[in-house]
């Protein structure tokens, strides 16, 4: 058997807005909710819309013949709900088409598999749920932040019970090895490990469109053909990439779409491939071989490594100060603070702090709200200044942050009385002022001079012992 | 190359800039460098050549042996009536107190502020008159293949060498009118910057920004002009700590000359916002300037004069000593052609928080930029660096890398390019 695994990546972070110093403590909602509209309407115009309508016709079309997978972020799946209900919709659509499969992963779309094992499950725990809600699947198949893999990683995902796992298909883990084979985890052999053909992956969403490139203009003719070349023992070309490649890294005149369109066509006419989503993959193919990860890879950048994200001081002090922070989160209650939680552990924070693209790369570039990396580290150090206020506030653990605890409760209760107090005194003023209007109408008109001041001072004596009074309250 | 100062009489600015790149310049090895400066200190005459046919205009004439030098160097003095005052604060201080006498005063430091106070003013178009007939002297003398000059006192002098030797004239804009005016450009400034840049066969700037205002505000063709970015003598690590530091209190330095074009209200504002959530912060402003003054009274209104302090000018090596004890070294200049300080106080291993309006921020990476009239992002950044160590440590790192790898010998090759380029012309 001869087939081609689709797996397309769905993701989108919650930008964070610009949040000064000052804002601390004082200020606690953190994200650009006006970017983070537009980057979601530009990229549902430009690709979710376009892409899946192609799709959902492809799948009429092929009848059960052409597959897909997805996998979409929990952060993305929020956004949808909060700015587009109908993408949701119309990858439910999809879903229910029978051949589109959906994948699990970290419902933040976040590094938490590198720090904390259990906080991890829980993860993928709630992300599993939220494809359940919306897409009525239960994912089998698991595929890790930018396909973050090592042979840890994968044991924990074995023990959570999933049967697959996809990953980059690494050289420098490869070695003479292929990716064309279905490998196993090296401590759980019982995981299968699909692996990316980076080589054909890349072709598509990087240099599709790329003029210096010497196979440009890439068709699907070209692009089968060399599907034929493969040696003809191997078994899956694992095709894996951002969805955003469709209309969004690779614009619509570029013929991306077309490209896309006539893909499965090409494949059913000029070779013997067929489509399998990843279950499938694992179900029908038996392992070669366990794949030895002993350092967690990714699928970022020349070197496949987590530099893009854990690469430099910056980036390690704002990881680890947001995860000493978990102990605490585990014991909270309050839903805005584990939302924000959520939120803030998006990777892409770390990703706009990477120094590389100094050197290399416009990949890093791409919907970067930051002018440079030491704006977006001081940006975020300063909402998880803040966050870190408010988590312990929520669950003080010191005796003095018992003691601030109280303290912030009892000035925010001060608060709201002062208001409350403040706006009775306005409309009690409003009342004055409106008596005094009346009352000088009155004594005009009776033009008894001796008696106007008498009104007035009994009322506005009145009314200031009562606002003492309530000063003294 | 016609310049304004020269070592042992060295300060910021120009005579840095000058230097290090004639100091580069020495070190390659076809370009021989005749260096003139105008000069009438009245003590450094001994070995004085009268040149025919100057009348009564000296020109002391030394062989230079610098130190890192790979050889000598020509160096001729004019004896004029214009005082390169190689120090602007100086100047500030003396122009302050009447000065009178034989000699008049102005200031000559590319980032300087002429002074134009009427009783001045026609004298000094005067002596820069003096200093271009001295020039076409000093031309029709010495062998040369082209002719070099620096900023624009020096501008008619370079055009009379040109005009009496017929050789090409490149001329290196440190900066323009319209950086120290701030907006108030004098006409005859202006004029006088306009014609050298027209007869100049080439143009150098010291960065984008500066090549920006000489196509844009002076109108020249953009193919003549070439951007050679300043670099930094390496830092001599030889000279010990004179201070410690007496507190635990992190220390944000402002340091240069406290006028209008360094924006030093930025800084002052900046820090009346940090102060409102911080507290063991202090802030320094080292240095003099006309506004001074104001900065003192603007602290005292803010009330953070506790918190707030004034140097005066910083000589020589104290320099590296703020340097040393600062925690965060901040330029929120206005306009600042390039802006060589930052890169020193890189060196001295502290992280630095630029303007987006300096020459500098084009060629350093590991710095913050922020926008000079940004307060909140000026005062975000300085609270960033303070709060959070793995910025000063990312700066240490990478900067100091950074500025090591830039260095006059590369800038004097790109000039050397220049030269070829306007000999080829020829």
């Amino acid at each position: 058997m001869k087939t081609i695994c689709l797996y397309f990546q769905v993701h989108q972070p919650f930008r964070l807005k610009k949040y000064r110093f000052f804002n601390i403590g004082n200020d606690h909602y953190y994200y650009d909710d006006y970017l983070n509209e537009s980057v979601m309407r530009k990229v549902i115009e430009k690709c979710y819309f376009p892409a899946n309508e192609i799709l959902f016709d492809l799948i009429q079309k092929y009848n059960g013949k052409f597959k897909v997978a997805f996998s979409i972020s929990g952060v993305a799946m929020d956004q949808f709900e909060l700015y587009a209900p109908e993408v949701l919709e119309s990858f439910k659509k999809l879903a229910d088409s029978g051949s589109v499969e959906f994948l699990a992963e970290t419902n933040a779309h976040s590094l938490v598999a590198l720090k904390d094992k259990k906080a991890f499950c829980k993860q993928v725990e709630t992300h599993g749920q939220k494809i359940k809600k919306h897409f009525n699947q239960s994912p089998s198949v698991f595929r890790n932040t930018e396909l973050i893999y090592s042979d840890e990683i994968g044991a924990a995902v074995s023990d959570m019970g999933y049967k697959a796992i996809l990953t980059e298909g690494a050289k420098h883990v490869l070695g003479w090895k292929s990716p064309n084979y279905l490998y196993c985890n090296a401590i759980k052999p019982r995981l299968k490990v699909l692996l990316k053909n980076f080589k054909l992956s890349d072709d598509i969403a990087f240099r599709f469109s790329s003029k210096t490139w010497e196979e440009w203009p890439l068709t699907t003719e070209k692009f089968v053909g060399w599907l034929n070349n493969l040696d003809p023992k191997e078994e899956v070309v694992n095709l894996f990439m951002d969805y955003e490649t469709f209309g969004e890294h690779q614009w619509r005149e570029t013929g991306i779409f077309d490209f896309l369109k006539f893909f499965p066509e090409t494949v059913f006419n000029n070779s013997n491939f067929t489509f399998s989503t990843p279950s499938e993959v694992a179900e029908k193919l038996q392992p070669v071989s366990a794949i030895h990860v002993p350092h967690p890879i990714s699928w970022a950048d020349e070197e496949r490594d987590l530099t893009a994200w854990l690469g430099n001081d910056l980036q390690n002090e704002a990881f680890n100060k947001l995860y000493s922070l978990s102990g605490k989160i585990s014991k909270c209650k309050d839903p805005a603070i584990l939302e924000d939680w959520n939120w803030l552990q998006t990777s892409d924070h770390l990703y706009y702090m990477c120094t590389k693209f100094f050197s290399d790369g416009d990949v890093h570039e791409y919907f970067n709200p930051y002018e440079s990396p030491y704006e977006a580290f001081i940006n975020y150090m300063n909402v998880l200044s803040d966050f870190e206020i408010r988590v312990n506030t929520a669950v003080p653990e010191t005796n003095t942050d018992k003691e601030l605890a109280k303290l912030r409760v009892l000035v925010a209760e001060k608060e709201d009385l002062l208001k409350k107090y403040m706006s009775e005194v306005n409309k009690l003023k409003l009342n004055i002022s409106k008596s005094k209007t009346s009352g000088t109408k009155k004594v005009s008109s009776k033009a008894i001079p001796g008696k106007t001041k008498i009104p007035g001072i009994s009322k506005t004596g009145k009314k200031s012992t009562k606002v003492s009074k309530v000063k003294k309250k | 190359m016609f310049g304004w100062e020269f070592p042992p009489h060295i300060s910021g600015g120009l005579g840095t800039a000058s230097y290090g790149l004639t100091k580069g310049l020495s070190r390659i090895k076809d370009v021989d460098v005749t260096f003139v400066v105008p000069k009438a200190y009245g003590d450094e005459d001994q070995t004085s050549v009268k040149l025919l046919g100057a009348g009564d205009i000296q020109v002391t004439k030394k062989k230079l042996h610098l130190k890192n030098f790979s050889k000598a160097m020509d160096y001729l003095e004019v004896k004029s009536n214009i005082v390169p005052y190689v120090d602007p604060e100086d100047f500030w201080r003396l122009s302050k107190k009447e000065v009178s006498g034989r000699y008049n005063f102005i200031q000559v430091n590319s980032e300087g502020k002429i002074s134009f106070s009427g009783k001045y003013g026609p004298d000094l178009l005067t002596e820069i008159a003096n200093y271009s007939v001295i020039a076409s002297v000093i031309a029709d003398e010495n062998e040369f293949d082209l002719i070099h000059a620096h900023d624009w006192l020096a501008y008619p002098a370079g055009i009379a060498a040109k005009e009496v030797s017929g050789k090409p004239l490149v001329i290196h804009v440190h900066a323009t009118d319209f950086d120290r005016s701030g907006g108030k450009v004098n006409p005859d400034v202006y004029a006088i910057e306009k014609k050298g840049m027209d007869i100049a066969d080439l143009i150098i700037t010291v960065s984008n920004l500066t090549r920006d205002t000489v196509i844009n505000k002076y109108h020249i063709n953009p193919a003549k002009v070439f951007t050679v970015y300043n670099a930094v003598e390496p830092l001599n690590e030889s000279v010990k700590a004179k201070y410690k530091k007496g507190t635990d209190e992190k220390i944000v330095t402002f340091l240069g000359r406290i006028t209008f074009q360094k924006g030093p209200e930025y800084f002052i504002l900046a820090a009346s916002k940090i102060l409102q959530k911080m507290n063991n912060v202090r802030f320094v402003m080292a240095g003099s300037g006309d506004m001074m003054n104001k900065m003192i009274i603007m602290t005292a209104r803010l009330g953070i004069t506790n918190k707030f302090n004034f140097t005066g000018f910083l000589k020589g090596d104290d320099v590296y000593e703020m340097l040393r004890l600062s925690d965060v070294y901040i330029m929120p200049s206005i306009s600042e052609p390039f802006g060589i300080s930052p890169l020193e106080a890189l060196q001295s291993n502290v992280p630095v928080i630029i303007s987006n309006q300096s020459g500098v921020a084009e060629i350093l990476t590991h710095a913050i930029k922020t926008d000079y009239w940004d307060i909140d992002a000026m005062a975000d950044s300085i609270y960033g660096i303070l709060k959070y160590p793995a910025l000063t440590k990312m700066f240490r790192t990478y900067g100091k890398k950074e500025v090591d790898d830039l260095s006059w010998e590369n800038s004097a090759l790109k000039v050397k390019e220049v030269y070829e380029n306007v000999l080829s012309l020829y």
